[in-house]
C-alpha cells in the first residue's frame, strides 16, 4: 500500500498511536526474541539438513498446490457470494468462512470423517482405489480447507467494492457472461485476487493442526515444515529455531510481495484498486 | 422495423409504453427519480420488468406475463449503453476498449482493431488510441466511450445523461459530436438538459413518477408544454385549469385572461402558459386592462442570467436587480404579479 508522505492532517489521536505501538511490539517482540536464540554458526547446516530440505520442499509444493485449488474454487465461490442473490447465501458465506475461526485440529478431524478410510466418501474412494488420508493429497486438502476462506474474503471484498457497473456495460456491448468474467471482472479484481492468493499460500505454508490430524507426519510424504519444526523442538532446539526463522523469512517475502500493491502497469490514478484497503482488515478479523 | 416497448415494474412504480421508428432519436426528460434510468435498464435487459413486451425489428427482447416468459439476455439485445460515467475498462487501452464490442461478437482481433480505429476517428479521438483510461480527461473518456458504444452498431443506442458529468468546455464538443453520430440512428437519450433535447432528439418524452406524462415533437413540447416539468424546462409559467370564454380558470380559482391558441370549448381542461419575463411585479394592485393581476407571497429570489427570478409558489417573474432593490423584494413579502393577457397562451391540456 502507498505510504503517506505528505504532512496533511491525519486525525489520529496520540494515545491511539501509543496503543498501536504496543500492539506492534506484541508481534515483533517474540520474533526478535527468537532471532536472539538463533545459532548463527550452525544456521546453514541446520536448515540444509536432509530432513529440513525435504520438509521445506514438501511445504512449498503442497502450499502451491493448495493455492491453485483455492483459486480454482475460491473465485467461483467469491463471485457467487458477492454477485449472486439466492436463498441461503448468508448461510453459505458463514460456512465457507468457518475455517477462519475453527481450530485447525477440528478441521482435521472433520476432514478425516469425510475422506478418511472410515469416512463419508473415504469408503467409496477406497473402492475406487484411492486413499487420501495420510497421503500428500491429504496435506493439500487440509491446507486448502483452512486457506480457502482467505481467498474468498479477499476476493469477495474486491468484487463488492468494484461493483458490477463495468460488467453491465460489457454485457450491453455484446459480451457473453464468460467473456465478461475473463476480460472485465477478473482483470479488475486482479489485485484482490493476487493478495487473496498470497494470503492463502502463506496460510497453507503455516498449516499445522489440520495437517497433523488428517495427514499425519511421515517424512517426505506429509511432514511439512511446521510439523518438522514441532518435531525438532523436542530433540534439537537449535534446529527448530533455525527452521522457524526460515519459515518467517519465506512468509515475510510472500506477504511483502503482495502488500507492495501490484498496481496494474500504466493504469493511472483512476483505476479502482479493489481489495486493498478494506479487505485486508477483514482477513485479519 | 420499429422498436416497441410496454413494461411495468411495480417495485419502482414504473409503467411505460414507447415506440421508436428506425433512425428516430427520442429524448426522455423528467425530474430525478422519475424512472428514466429504469427505462434504459429495462430496454438494455439489466432490469427485469414484472410484465410487458418489447421487440426491435421483429425480434422479441422480452415478453413477460401470465404464461409467457421470453427473455433475451443483455448481450444478445444490440442495445449499447452510454452512461454519465464513461466506465472505460481501466485495464484496456482506448483502442482495446472500443474493440471490445466487436471482439465479443467474434470479430477477429485485427478487424476489430480496424473497426475501433474507424470509430475513434469518428469521435475525433484517433490520437488517443494507445492511452489508458486513467490518462484521459473526462471529455476524452466520454468520446472514447461513445466510440465504444457505436462500434457495436447497436439496434438502439441508449444514452443516460451522457453530458452531465462533463465540464462546460467539454460538453458542447461532445454534444456536437453526438448530434453528428446520432443522425439517422435509433437512440433513446435520457437528459435533464433542454438543450440536449433541442439539439439531439426528434421527439421528447416527459416522464414523471414512472409514467410518461407528455410526449411529442421537441419543438411542440417546448413551445406548448402541458406538464409542469416541461414548462419548467421551457422556462414558462404553467397554470392548469378549465377553459372559460375569456381565458382559463385555474384549479385554485384564479381567472387568467389570455389568447386561445386553438379552438377551445368552455369547460374543457386547458393550460395557460406565459414566460416569467412577461410578468411584472407591483407592491399594490395595478389597474388597466386587459391585465391579469394576482396577489402572491414571494417565496424565493434567485439569480437568473442578468435578472432576478422572483418565485411565488408555482409562478415566477423576472425583474431587473434594480427593480428588485426598489421594490425591497424579500421572501415573505406580499406583492402583485401582473401579466398582460396578450402574453398568456391558452391551449388544451
Amino acid at each position: 500500500m502507498r505510504r503517506r508522505r505528505d504532512s496533511s492532517y491525519n486525525g489520529i489521536p496520540r494515545w491511539v498511536m501509543a496503543v498501536a505501538a504496543v500492539g506492534a511490539l506484541l508481534v515483533l517482540l517474540p520474533l526478535a526474541a527468537m532471532l536472539g536464540r538463533v545459532n548463527w554458526a550452525q544456521f546453514i547446516p541446520l536448515v540444509s539438513s536432509e530432513s529440513s530440505l525435504t520438509a521445506l520442499g514438501l511445504s512449498l509444493r503442497t502450499a502451491a498446490a493448495s493455492t491453485v485449488l483455492c483459486v480454482l474454487f475460491g473465485v467461483p465461490l467469491a463471485l457467487v457470494l458477492a454477485r449472486g442473490d439466492f436463498p441461503g447465501q448468508r448461510l453459505l458465506r458463514s460456512f465457507v468462512l468457518l475455517p477462519l475461526v475453527l481450530p485447525p485440529v477440528v478441521g482435521g478431524i472433520a476432514l478425516l470423517y469425510a475422506f478418511g478410510r472410515q469416512g463419508l466418501l473415504g469408503q467409496s474412494l477406497e473402492i475406487a482405489g484411492l486413499q487420501i488420508a495420510f497421503t500428500t493429497t491429504a496435506v493439500v486438502l487440509a491446507q486448502t480447507f483452512v486457506a480457502l476462506p482467505f481467498l474468498v474474503v479477499s476476493l469477495e471484498g474486491a468484487l463488492r467494492s468494484a461493483g458490477s457497473r463495468y460488467e453491465a456495460v460489457a454485457a450491453t456491448l455484446g459480451a457473453r457472461p464468460t467473456t465478461v468474467l475473463r476480460r472485465v471482472t477478473l482483470p479488475l479484481v486482479l489485485p484482490g485476487l493476487a493478495s487473496g492468493a498470497v494470503l492463502s499460500f502463506a496460510r497453507s505454508l503455516g498449516e499445522f493442526g489440520a495437517t497433523l490430524t488428517f495427514a499425519g507426519s511421515l517424512q517426505g510424504v506429509t511432514r511439512t515444515l511446521p510439523l518438522e519444526i514441532y518435531l525438532q523442538r523436542e530433540t534439537d532446539a537449535d534446529a527448530a529455531v533455525a527452521l522457524s526463522l526460515l519459515l518467517v523469512i519465506v512468509a515475510v517475502v510472500v506477504v511483502g510481495l503482495s502488500y507492495r500493491g501490484p498496481a496494474p502497469a500504466g493504469s493511472g490514478g483512476r483505476t479502482a484498486r479493489p481489495g486493498t484497503a478494506g479487505n485486508h482488515g477483514r482477513v485479519a478479523a | 422495423m420499429t422498436f416497441t416497448l410496454d413494461a411495468a415494474l411495480a417495485a419502482r412504480c414504473f409503467e411505460v409504453s414507447l415506440s421508436l421508428a428506425p433512425g428516430e432519436t427520442v429524448a426522455v426528460l423528467g425530474p430525478n427519480g422519475a424512472g428514466k434510468s429504469t427505462l434504459l435498464s429495462v430496454v438494455a435487459g439489466l432490469l427485469r420488468p414484472d410484465t410487458g413486451r418489447a421487440e426491435v425489428n421483429g425480434r422479441v427482447l422480452f415478453e413477460l406475463g401470465p404464461g409467457v416468459h421470453t427473455w433475451t439476455a443483455p448481450h444478445r439485445r444490440g442495445t449499447a449503453l452510454l452512461s454519465q460515467d464513461p466506465l472505460l475498462f481501466p485495464h484496456l487501452s482506448a483502442l482495446e476498449n472500443v474493440a471490445f464490442g466487436p471482439r465479443s461478437a467474434g470479430v477477429p482481433k485485427r478487424d476489430a482493431r480496424e473497426t475501433a480505429r474507424h470509430w475513434l476517428a469518428e469521435v475525433d479521438a484517433a490520437e488517443l488510441a494507445d492511452r489508458r483510461p486513467g490518462e484521459l480527461s473526462g471529455g476524452q473518456a466520454q468520446r472514447v466511450a461513445a466510440a465504444r458504444a457505436l462500434a457495436v452498431n447497436p439496434e438502439i443506442l441508449l444514452l443516460d445523461e451522457p453530458l452531465s458529468a462533463l465540464d462546460i468546455h467539454a460538453a458542447p464538443l461532445l454534444r456536437r459530436l453526438l448530434k453528428r453520430v446520432l443522425a439517422g440512428r435509433r437512440a433513446i437519450i435520457v437528459t435533464h438538459d433542454v438543450l440536449d433535447a433541442y439539439m439531439l432528439a426528434d421527439r421528447v418524452v416527459v416522464m414523471e413518477e414512472g409514467r410518461i406524462t407528455e410526449h411529442g415533437p421537441t419543438r411542440e413540447v417546448l413551445r406548448r408544454p402541458r406538464s409542469r416539468f416541461a414548462a419548467g424546462l421551457a422556462g414558462l409559467n404553467l397554470v392548469a385549469g378549465t377553459v372559460t370564454p375569456a381565458g382559463i380558470r385555474s384549479d385554485e380559482g384564479l381567472e387568467f385572461a389570455g389568447q386561445h391558441d386553438a379552438p377551445l370549448v368552455s369547460g374543457q381542461a386547458g393550460v395557460a402558459a406565459f414566460p416569467p419575463s412577461a410578468v411584472s411585479v407591483f407592491l399594490s394592485e395595478a389597474h388597466g386592462s386587459p391585465r391579469n393581476s394576482f396577489r402572491v407571497t414571494v417565496t424565493d429570489l434567485e439569480p437568473h442570467g442578468d435578472q432576478i427570478r422572483v418565485r411565488a409558489g408555482e409562478l415566477s417573474a423576472d425583474v431587473t436587480p434594480a427593480a428588485s432593490a426598489d421594490l425591497g423584494l424579500a421572501p415573505g413579502l406580499e406583492v402583485y404579479f401582473v401579466v398582460k393577457a396578450a402574453a398568456v397562451s391558452i391551449y388544451p391540456a
